[in-house]
């Protein structure tokens, strides 16, 4: 019995490890938005978007890294063009469709390759230490909005 | 061993050509019709170490594993020459159809789990550890004496589940970024990710002597750096969702030339 009882032990040990990383990380749940038409109007946070700290997101691979796939006035070595340029981008649409298609591209276009920058759900295969957690927070969000505003 | 095994997969392959037909398969289609090889989006500079035998760099992996084809190890007191004799002419066209289905083990196997097939059932050796040196050094070894034939993979009869298996992970969305292999390399070869000149994620040039790795790595190897890349939990080296994805990948090859020993960034 006391044998028997300890790779249970164990297995429930291991459970309960691996179930706090993913409980840890959604203590930071996702901020509610509602979708309107094409957009989402209303921003996510009440602070709002501060440009110059969306312009650092938009060139640092690890979060926003829009110059990976888009290319973006400013002075980067290399800069991507899968996605359409991000010049202008601020005549051609409003921050509420922006916020759209950062917050979750495929609600626009479900064939679009754009990661969803604020979703969690519906995602397979997630690296362990990301997973249940946004690729930017709601606060990113709209640093990056802010900037691209910026874009005329 | 390898006209044996060639025999029984020809025998398997009749007999689910007759199911197949009975079934009705639908045959697949492929997304790029006409493939580029990787080459293709190689610079110049890069295509030129490829191409000298003298620069190329993976040529030390393949005189490494010439050296040790005819290697007696393990306790049969058996080498590769033991069974297959003078590679350049066993080998040939070898890398050119793996992976293959594997009839007794009723799975796909790739060219790097056929050499350790081999290894642990004929020679009696331990299996060496997937994309280690001295693997990959048979591996390219052995692909060098496919050079330039057609990559031309058999994924009929019960080879077919596994191409089915394969195509499904490719074509799967996965990581955080949300992407499936064919954002990159359908949906956007031939632009640039930042520095890097998208290819259509051809097989047919591994392995690869890939210079940021300063060494030669095997297909699966990049594999897990693709889906690492897109904050997605790569499946293990070797494993049975790589192996079928890899078959898969042989077959949106097909027809383009084994270039391994490749040189690619």
């Amino acid at each position: 019995m006391r044998f028997g009882s300890m790779p249970i032990l164990g297995a429930a040990m291991l459970a309960a490890t691996a179930l706090c990383v993913p409980a840890a990380a959604q203590t930071a749940a996702l901020v509610p938005f509602a979708v309107v038409d094409d957009a989402i109007p209303l921003p996510l946070t009440t602070t709002g978007g501060d440009a110059a700290r969306g312009r650092a997101l938009a060139l640092d691979r690890s979060k926003g890294n829009c110059v990976t796939c888009h290319e973006l006035p400013v002075s980067a070595d290399f800069q991507g063009n899968l996605g359409p340029p991000l010049t202008g981008v601020a005549d051609r649409y409003s921050i509420g469709e922006l916020r759209l298609r950062v917050v979750d591209s495929k609600r626009n276009n479900a064939e679009s390759n754009m990661p969803p920058y604020y979703r969690v759900e519906g995602l397979t295969g997630v690296r362990r230490d990301w997973a249940g957690r946004p690729i930017l927070t709601a606060q990113e969000v709209e640093d990056v909005l802010a900037y691209l505003m910026t874009l005329r | 061993m390898w006209k044996a095994a060639g025999l029984t997969i020809g025998t398997a392959a009749l007999a689910v050509g007759i199911a197949f037909a009975q079934s009705g398969a639908p045959e697949p289609q492929r997304a790029i019709p006409d493939p580029q090889s990787g080459r293709h989006f190689a610079t110049p500079e890069t295509i030129a170490i490829q191409d000298d035998d003298f620069q190329n760099p993976a040529m030390l992996w393949a005189e490494e594993g010439e050296a040790a084809w005819s290697r007696v190890e393990g306790t049969a007191g058996q080498s590769c020459a033991s069974c297959h004799t003078d590679a350049t002419q066993t080998m040939r066209g070898v890398r050119a159809r793996m992976p293959a289905y594997h009839p007794r083990l009723n799975r796909v196997v790739t060219l790097e789990q056929q050499i350790n097939i081999c290894r642990t059932e004929r020679m009696g050796a331990a299996a060496l550890p997937i994309d280690s040196r001295p693997l990959n050094a048979m591996t390219t070894f052995v692909a060098l004496q496919s050079r330039g034939m057609p990559v031309a993979v058999d994924i009929a009869g019960p080879a077919r589940a596994f191409f089915d298996r394969g195509e499904a992970f490719y074509n799967t969305r996965r990581g955080q970024l949300d992407m499936r292999c064919g954002s990159c390399h359908e949906d956007n070869y031939g632009r640039s990710l930042r520095a890097d000149l998208l290819s259509q994620g051809m097989s047919n040039g591994f392995p690869t002597y890939r210079l940021k790795e300063q060494r030669v790595i095997s297909l699966q190897f990049r594999l897990q750096g693709c889906v690492n890349d897109v904050r997605g939990e790569a499946p293990l080296l070797g494993g049975e969702e790589f192996t079928n994805l890899e078959f898969y990948l042989a077959w949106r090859a097909q027809g383009l030339p084994v270039e391994s020993p490749s040189v690619r960034r």
